[in-house]
């Protein structure tokens, strides 16, 4: 279980306890905050769950598998702290994570 | 006005497989996709990615699972209307006429919503200051190659699409490749074909930048680039193309005066009809309790909603269940023995 931080664009703050095993983009479905489309359902096949992870929680996630970057390339101004939140695990050491939203999806 | 009896908008393994129903049971149907090949996500989106929960069929790709399909639905002969997109809905009796972009009109009793998340359409520059060459100087797709002779364009992007076009422009025009990393994601022959092409300076490669700013009075003259670290440049350019894939938009379908619940549409269960009648929605775009986003579900749904269709279709009949396995009516409609 990990507390997690998703900030909209506008600075309007949502706190959840997200479950081991859901990613941060199910995390933020679920629980209904705005700013996370996934129009995919989380098979790494758009980019509408694209956030940015401020460096010091950028290191500390799981890296990149292959193909992320690739659907990043097609996400709203994608810069180096973007990921798709649906390629992050919620495990006990995201515990604290904050993930900013982009102005928009797409 | 082309008369039918279902109008699919969709033409993804959903409506695909509902039209395959239609067909059994003996009705007409129309297919209209935006996109300009049958298969929907399946085909945009992961046509080499293997998928694993079509019920008896271990293992299949996007795109086998479309031509799979199109196969089943062959006998039928129905028409796709494709690069086509639904815009409006309106009643008339008992009927819907149904009207696209592209100026065909339908007379029906029925609708199937199989539109997915919606229409796919370019990913544009996020950039404001784009929009009013947006069609005329700045493009997402190309139609006619030879307005780019002698002229310089600037190519945003880093699939294939971008890097295909800045391989055959460079040859009778001055190109620019902008890309936001140093990696490409298009095939590796034309990411080798692209560094040959800049070392021998026919195209001006520009990595880690992203698009800032287009300016021009009254026409497009100069491109603004940035990297990450706030450096700016700029570049003339006559043209600047964007290649960012393709997002998925409700588009028409919210004006329609269904119920919406998010960017899905409720039914109900028994037949998938929507809050009007004569209109169904299956697949990704619809949503009940318990709804799971598997094209399976999008094929059992298919299947009511055709049973649902038969009822507006078909008013003074009563609709019989038969197996394809029994039935010689079904079988004469699939043309076999």
């Amino acid at each position: 279980m990990a507390k997690i931080k998703y900030i909209e664009h506008n600075g309007k703050e949502h706190i959840v306890e997200v479950q081991n095993g859901l990613t941060v983009m199910e995390g933020a479905v679920q629980n209904d905050i705005p700013g996370i489309d996934a129009d995919c359902g989380g098979s790494m096949s758009c980019a509408t769950c694209h956030v940015y992870v401020k460096e010091d929680w950028y290191d500390k996630l799981p890296k990149k598998e292959m193909g992320e970057d690739d659907m990043l390339d097609q996400a709203y101004e994608p810069n180096s702290s973007s990921r798709l939140s649906c390629q992050i695990m919620v495990s006990d050491d995201l515990d604290g994570l904050s993930v900013y939203m982009p102005e928009k999806q797409v | 006005m082309i008369k039918t009896d279902v109008v699919i908008i969709g033409a993804g393994p959903t409506g695909l497989f509902c039209a395959h129903q239609l067909g059994i049971i003996g009705l007409k149907c129309e297919i209209v996709d935006n996109l300009d090949k049958i298969g929907g996500q399946c085909i945009e989106l992961y046509p080499d990615k293997p998928i694993y929960d079509i019920p008896a069929v271990p293992e299949c790709t996007g795109e086998e699972l479309t031509n799979n399909l199109i196969k089943q639905i062959k006998p039928f002969n129905f028409n796709f209307h494709l690069n086509d997109r639904v815009q409006e809905l309106s009643k008339e009796n008992e009927s819907w006429i149904v009207k696209t972009s592209n100026g065909k009109e339908f007379n029906t009793p029925n609708v199937v919503i199989a539109g997915g998340v919606g229409s796919f359409e370019p990913r544009k520059f996020p950039t404001k200051s784009a929009e009013k060459f947006d069609g005329k100087t700045v493009l997402y797709s190309i139609k006619d190659k030879s307005i780019f002779k002698d002229k310089s364009v600037a190519i945003f992007g880093g699939g294939d699409s971008a890097l295909d076009w800045a391989i055959e422009l460079s040859s009778t025009s001055k190109v620019s490749l902008i890309h936001r990393r140093d990696e490409f994601r298009g095939a590796p022959a034309s990411v080798q074909k692209i560094k040959e092409l800049s070392e021998n300076k026919k195209i001006d490669l520009f990595t880690k930048y992203s698009i800032k700013d287009v300016k021009g009075n009254g026409s497009l003259e100069e491109v603004e680039i940035k990297s990450e670290d706030g450096e700016s440049k700029t570049l003339k350019t006559d043209y600047v193309l964007g290649f960012f894939g393709l997002i998925m938009q409700l588009g028409p379908i919210a004006e329609w005066g269904l119920n919406l619940d998010k960017k899905t549409i409720p039914v109900n269960t028994e037949n998938f009809e929507t809050n009007k009648k004569g209109i169904f929605a299956i697949g990704d775009i619809c949503t009940y309790p318990g709804k799971l986003k598997l094209i399976l579900s999008g094929f059992h749904e298919g299947a009511l909603a055709a049973r649902g269709c038969f009822k507006h279709a078909r008013p003074n009949e009563k609709y019989r269940f038969e197996f394809t396995t029994a039935s010689n009516t079904i079988k004469d409609r699939l043309g076999v023995k």
